[in-house]
């Protein structure tokens, strides 16, 4: 009983937090450009009203095109219950849950890939072909980032695994995973999340055709996304194990916060790249989260 | 150069007797212009007078270096004509609008279609058809003409392979509200409310060529303390537009500081041409004879002090882009335009001084007060976005140094003069029979408004060219080998007019 009421509260936990993450970027970049910006808590009365609201369909789609952002967010979820919080643990654990939580996520991107083609819409399919393009530099660069977590821990358990060293290794990899992070959340500078302009975009052209609750879906799924990478990224660099849960808890709060505003003072003061420069910096991501596996390969050898 | 055309010359806001053109058969025509473009000359206006015996090609070129117009006309005639694009791409949109219009078929042009005449049902512009490209590789981008933002309507055509744009093709035409059809037979009451919203962002500068074209009808000229408003009025719409541009484009490239600064100092300038005559946009202000408002000492001294503020602000926030090496990085080597493009097309204002090539109204063709105050041209190499946003940077400071000496020195003198009315039966004060040319720096480029009087003083024909007409061309040639995604980059470093195109 016990157990299922922690599952619970885990679940609504990162179903209530997520979208407090894009709403804190929001306020960071209006803080640096001398706005008010939108409230804190937009995305959720954003989420509320597309939720009230019909779904326009195409006459050229098929059920995936509502299926895609569902089983998109039921992946994404799936990955967060799969993460654990410090001492607390994961929701669920065993050998090799990092592959699973690689591979949910894999599962989401190629859902909303596969809705965004459904359209048939010139745009969507351009979304859909650079946003893959760019996930296979980006997934390098993330599985060696795990490597090197496994290499230094001697294990494949995402549990045993995100307890790190401090030291070379851990700035490598943080800056390997905040880039990944940038990436994979769509955020400046490989994609710009409040650009209307249908051309530049990357992930939002996938999803200009969606409407309603499948939307809302897709926003949520998103903002859970972030949080996860945020909290990976802590994970990986902070050791949490020897804390007590409360001490834990906070180091994590805070940790997920820096990250955050720091996406926030990333987007308010870099420009984003042209789209050939893109595999450069996630090559150089890659390249980051390599030296780190070295780093814990001959390292730990020393 | 001009010494030698066998054009009739005229000055920039003058007027010219209809029989002082000189007239040849259209072939004729078409080969004595392509000899003046061929001789450094460029192609302002190109348009067809309808009469009884057929239709009149008239030519309206500007001798840049020699700092006068030429203007001549062909015979009347209906039905084939060999086409001038054929040698001198400039016509290109000028034979189109002729052919479709007024029916006469340029022989030899590449590319004849509709520019904004509404298709069968009424609704849409008859685009016609769009040149496609080949291949199993090839995936064409249909963009528009509804986007995504809060922009005006045109289509967007481009032939990719992968993101690599290999042609792309404008097709305009959705705010046609038929603007020169309207004027024949005017002026009309309502004329020069009409001509102020010709492109609603450059109202100034289409006001002012009106009212030039109807001074110069008159054989006046305006008092010279509103020559001296009607300048800063058209400085202050120019600084608030390459303000908001510079704005729009570190907006496009994600870089938020500059853009959110922009766009407020966009407002503090708009608020100054509110102070000068209480329209942001500067409505009202203009109006043949004259000016509508006068800027006293007091109000003076207060705009003297809130544009020096701007003016810093505005240092500041272009300062911030330019340090930014992320933003460099975009501007540079991305749609580029090269300067023989440039002159082939006929390109104005800042993008063809983006490109190296002198081309200033203000500069070339002086006329009102710029006849005694001058603000250097601005020009820088390179041709791509980051030369287009210098240029436009380099004219904000001149502007801005422009605006801050001339207020200080003001002249004196009433703002107002009627147009003198001659005795004739009709007391209008236009002469007729009688082609008037004026030529303006707006903040696009080059805006050039022709009138011709008929026999009684009223428009026979008024051809409003608009900068963006020229430059329209220039944007399609920019993304030749770009990537896609650049496309809305480009787009705002052109920054043209969907409306003063459309007319």
């Amino acid at each position: 009983m016990i157990v299922f009421l922690e599952f619970v509260a885990r679940l609504v936990g990162w179903l209530v937090l997520a979208p407090l993450l894009p709403g804190i970027i929001n306020k960071v970049k209006a803080w640096v450009g001398g706005r008010r910006g939108p409230p804190v808590l937009q995305l959720y009365y954003d989420l509320a009203r597309l939720w009230q609201k019909g779904v326009v369909l195409s006459t050229l789609v098929s059920p995936g095109f509502i299926a895609g952002p569902a089983v998109a967010w039921v992946a994404v979820l799936g990955a967060a219950l799969l993460l654990p919080l410090g001492p607390v643990g994961a929701g669920l654990s065993f050998r090799g849950d990092v592959l699973l939580l690689i591979y949910l996520l894999a599962l989401a991107r190629f859902c909303t890939a596969w809705a965004a083609m459904e359209t048939g819409s010139a745009f969507e399919g351009m979304g859909a072909a650079r946003e893959v393009s760019y996930a296979v530099l980006a997934e390098a660069a993330i599985i060696t980032a795990v490597l090197a977590l496994c290499v230094h821990s001697g294990s494949v358990s995402l549990a045993t695994m995100l307890n790190p060293a401090a030291g070379a290794g851990a700035v490598l990899l943080a800056a390997g995973l905040f880039a990944v992070l940038l990436a994979e959340n769509c955020r400046v500078p490989f994609d710009d999340p409040n650009t209307h302009l249908e051309l530049t975009m990357i992930h939002e052209v996938m999803i200009l055709d969606h409407s309603g609750p499948p939307l809302a879906a897709i926003l949520h799924g998103a903002s859970i996304k972030l949080l996860l990478f945020a909290t990976l990224l802590v994970e990986a660099v902070v050791p949490l194990g020897g804390l007590s849960r409360p001490a834990a808890a906070g180091v994590l709060a805070a940790g997920v916060l820096v990250v955050t505003v720091g996406v926030g003072l990333v987007e308010s003061l870099l420009a984003r790249l042209a789209f050939r420069r893109v595999p450069l910096l996630l090559t150089t991501a890659f390249l980051l989260c390599l030296f780190a596996l070295l780093v814990a390969w001959k390292g730990g050898a020393a | 150069m001009s010494s030698e055309t066998s054009f009739a010359l005229l000055a920039n806001a003058t007027s010219l007797p209809w029989a002082a053109l000189p007239e040849w058969p259209a072939a004729e025509f078409v080969r004595a212009t392509a000899a003046e473009l061929d001789r450094g000359a460029r192609l302002c206006a190109w348009f067809g007078v309808p009469g009884d015996a057929g239709t009149h090609l008239v030519a309206i070129i500007a001798f840049d270096a020699d700092n006068t117009l030429a203007a001549a006309r062909s015979a009347p005639f209906a039905g084939h004509y060999p086409s001038l694009t054929a040698t001198h791409p400039q016509a290109h949109l000028f034979e189109r609008e002729v052919w479709e219009q007024h029916g006469l078929v340029p022989d030899g042009h590449p590319w004849l279609k509709p520019v904004r005449r509404t298709d069968a049902a009424g609704t849409a512009p008859a685009n016609g058809e769009f040149f496609r490209v080949d291949g199993r590789e090839i995936h064409e981008v249909a963009v528009g003409p509804v986007h995504a933002g809060i922009i005006e309507p045109g289509h967007f055509r481009f032939q990719c392979a992968g993101e690599e744009v290999l042609h792309l093709e404008i097709a305009l035409g959705y705010q046609h509200r038929g603007a020169e059809t309207g004027l024949a037979g005017g002026p009309h009451r309502a004329t020069l409310s009409q001509i102020e919203t010709v492109a609603g962002d450059t109202t100034i500068g289409h006001a002012t060529a009106y009212a030039s074209v109807l001074e110069a009808l008159a054989g006046t000229e305006a008092p010279l303390r509103a020559q001296w408003l009607r300048a800063l009025a058209l400085e202050l719409e120019r600084l608030a537009n390459h303000t908001g541009d510079l704005g729009a484009l570190a907006n496009d490239v994600a870089f938020l500081p500059t853009s959110a600064a922009c766009g407020k100092i966009r407002g503090d300038f708009l608020n100054l041409t509110a102070l000068l005559c209480g329209n942001r946009f500067g409505r009202g202000l203009v109006r043949p004879g004259g000016c509508h408002h006068d800027l006293e000492p007091a109000r003076a001294t207060t705009m003297l002090e809130r544009l020096r503020v701007a003016v810093a602000d505005t240092e500041q926030a272009a300062g911030w882009l330019w340090d930014a090496a992320s933003v460099r990085a975009r501007f540079e080597n991305t749609g580029p335009v090269f300067a023989p493009q440039a002159t082939a097309l006929g390109l104005v204002g800042p993008p063809a001084r983006a490109c190296g090539l002198v081309r200033d109204v203000r500069y070339d063709h002086p006329a009102g007060w710029y006849r005694l105050a001058q603000a250097p041209v601005a020009v820088w190499p390179g041709g791509d976005v980051y030369a287009r946003a210098r240029v436009r940077w380099l004219e904000l400071q001149r502007s801005g140094q422009f605006l801050l000496e001339q207020l200080a020195t003001p002249p004196d003198g009433p703002i107002f003069e009627a147009l003198p009315a001659p005795a004739c039966p009709e007391p209008v004060s236009r002469a007729p029979d009688t082609l008037a040319v004026a030529l303006v720096e707006g903040w696009r480029g080059e805006i050039c408004h022709v009138a011709l009087t008929d026999s009684a003083g009223k428009f026979r024909r008024y051809k409003i060219t608009d900068p963006s007409f020229h430059n329209w061309t220039g944007l399609a040639l920019a993304l030749r080998g770009q990537a896609i995604s650049d496309f809305p980059l480009c787009n705002k470093s052109f920054n043209l007019s969907y409306c003063g195109h459309d007319l």
